[in-house]
């Protein structure tokens, strides 16, 4: 690994009372929870149940029905929060600009802002890719990436903004374990260099109690329990124990 | 149908406050504008052409049965200038340019790359529709005045090879000069103008709101393209009205 990028770490999120419906259909149900400064929260939950959604609010995508979103105390419709803090999301599709090479994806952000002249920008991206273990692909585009190497490239996008607040969709979803594996431990050792607040949404239960500090169980639009890793596994409530002990086998009566 | 017209006068208004940042958004108004032009120019030839051509065939022998075969070259040339010029290759660019750009900005929603740009705080207004709004602003016009001149010629051609009409080149030019003023040029793109921004308003703000995969895409791109030939017809006729006030 080469030099890690520089950050003023993490800040710490409040979500109070969070209410989103969609065409009559209520997705969240009045969600609370609150991330400390540093902390990787996995935010796990049966498919439908209002991860994404609650994700989009915590960047600023979506606008809450009820309810308000604090980030180091200040609600996210402030319109200097974006300017005040670094947010990073990695999407589930990686969201690449597909009519973009690598490296113009990876300094996006930097040249939209004018944040160093090409030559540094073009040192920067090198640098940023070499975090993730890509190398020589900066002339590539998106559509000549594997699934890995786009969600590391969506990684060093979100990576080279030196955020503050770091956000994963589904991060290791299409993945062959290996690569999985490979961005868990990104997601780890990002946090450890620069104590981002890190939310992930996901339905690997490995990678959830591989990373997280605390995870969070969603239902219907509803938390049902936030707490340690050890916390979720020893939960007796049924919905949490049939979703982390979910299994299939052939044999099975 | 109102609150799409006024979100795209929205979209209109934020677009022309971004206009001082149009200078860092330069490379791309350049690769737009090199791609309408190669995208446009050989179908604009063609098409005017056969337009200037088309008029001196149907109106040549009327005028000629009458006596008047004299002004063929004006009518022509005010046709081409005024009316047909600007209005066909709007319709042509609404076709082949916003229907493109209603595709790439819809394939960008409909797959999450804009929702990607608003993470890292870039206005997607300044990113995507100002560098495609002020292309087209710059390339209608410029191709509006190749279509009238191609369109004169087409028309002389017409004029002077058909037996029914026989007006020479010279003749149907010199009545040309005679009437057609620059005036009436700059009447046409003036509308070139105001329908470029129609194009580039109405394509983007379909593309931006795209929903749904391919589907919603498809969707986008067939509403970009029948809304901006409505909104250029309509408009066509309230903009020639106005122009009438300064040829009095």
């Amino acid at each position: 690994m080469s030099q890690s990028p520089q950050s003023n770490g993490g800040v710490g999120v409040e979500v109070r009372g969070l209410r989103k419906s969609f065409s009559g259909q209520s997705v969240l149900k009045g969600i609370n929870l609150s991330i400390k400064p540093g902390e990787i929260l996995v935010v796990m939950g049966a498919s439908g149940s209002g991860k994404t959604v609650l994700l989009k609010h915590i960047i600023g995508l979506e606008e809450p029905d009820a309810g308000e979103i604090l980030i180091a105390g200040e609600p996210i419709s402030c319109a200097n929060v974006f300017e005040k803090y670094r947010f990073g999301m990695v999407f589930q599709s990686g969201a690449l600009l597909n009519s973009m090479t690598v490296a113009e994806n990876v300094g996006l952000y930097l040249t939209e802002h004018r944040l160093g002249n090409p030559a540094e920008i073009a040192r920067r991206v090198k640098e940023t890719l070499s975090l993730v273990d890509l190398h020589n692909i900066e002339g590539k585009y998106p559509a000549e990436l594997s699934g890995g190497m786009k969600k590391r490239v969506a990684i060093a996008r979100a990576l080279i903004i030196e955020p503050q607040i770091m956000l994963y969709d589904e991060p290791t979803s299409e993945l062959d374990p290996l690569s999985a594996v490979t961005i868990s431990e990104e997601i780890l050792s990002l946090n450890q260099r620069t104590h981002v607040t890190s939310v992930v949404v996901t339905h690997d239960r490995d990678l959830a109690f591989g990373v997280a500090d605390r995870i969070a169980i969603i239902d219907r639009g509803e938390v049902l329990l936030v707490g340690t890793p050890e916390e979720i596994r020893q939960s007796a409530n049924d919905v949490i124990k049939n979703f982390i002990n979910a299994d299939f086998r052939k044999d099975r009566k | 149908m109102f609150q799409n017209i006024g979100e795209m006068l929205r979209l209109l208004w934020r677009t022309i406050k971004l206009l001082p940042d149009a200078w860092s958004q330069r490379r791309k108004v350049f690769e737009q504008l090199f791609e309408i032009g190669n995208a446009s120019l050989l179908m604009a030839c063609i098409l005017s052409i056969f337009i200037g051509g088309v008029i001196a065939l149907q109106t040549g022998p009327v005028l000629r049965e009458r006596g008047l075969v004299a002004v063929l070259g004006g009518l022509v040339g005010l046709s081409m200038a005024k009316e047909l010029g600007p209005v066909m290759m709007s319709v042509l660019i609404a076709g082949r340019i916003g229907s493109a750009m209603a595709a790439e900005i819809g394939s960008m929603a409909a797959y999450q790359e804009i929702d990607a740009l608003r993470t890292m705080n870039i206005n997607p207004v300044r990113f995507l529709v100002l560098p495609r709004v002020l292309a087209i602003c710059i390339a209608l016009p410029m191709l509006v005045m190749f279509s009238i001149l191609v369109g004169w010629i087409g028309g002389a051609m017409v004029s002077s090879m058909n037996h029914d009409i026989s007006v020479s080149f010279e003749s149907y030019m010199n009545n040309l000069r005679q009437v057609v003023e620059l005036r009436d040029v700059m009447n046409g793109l003036f509308k070139s103008l105001v329908f470029a921004g129609v194009i580039g308003v109405v394509s983007c703000h379909q593309g931006l709101n795209t929903i749904g995969g391919p589907r919603g895409i498809g969707r986008s791109v067939t509403k970009a393209v029948v809304n901006s030939i409505v909104l250029i017809l309509i408009l066509d006729y309230f903009l020639t009205r106005f122009l009438m006030i300064f040829d009095k």
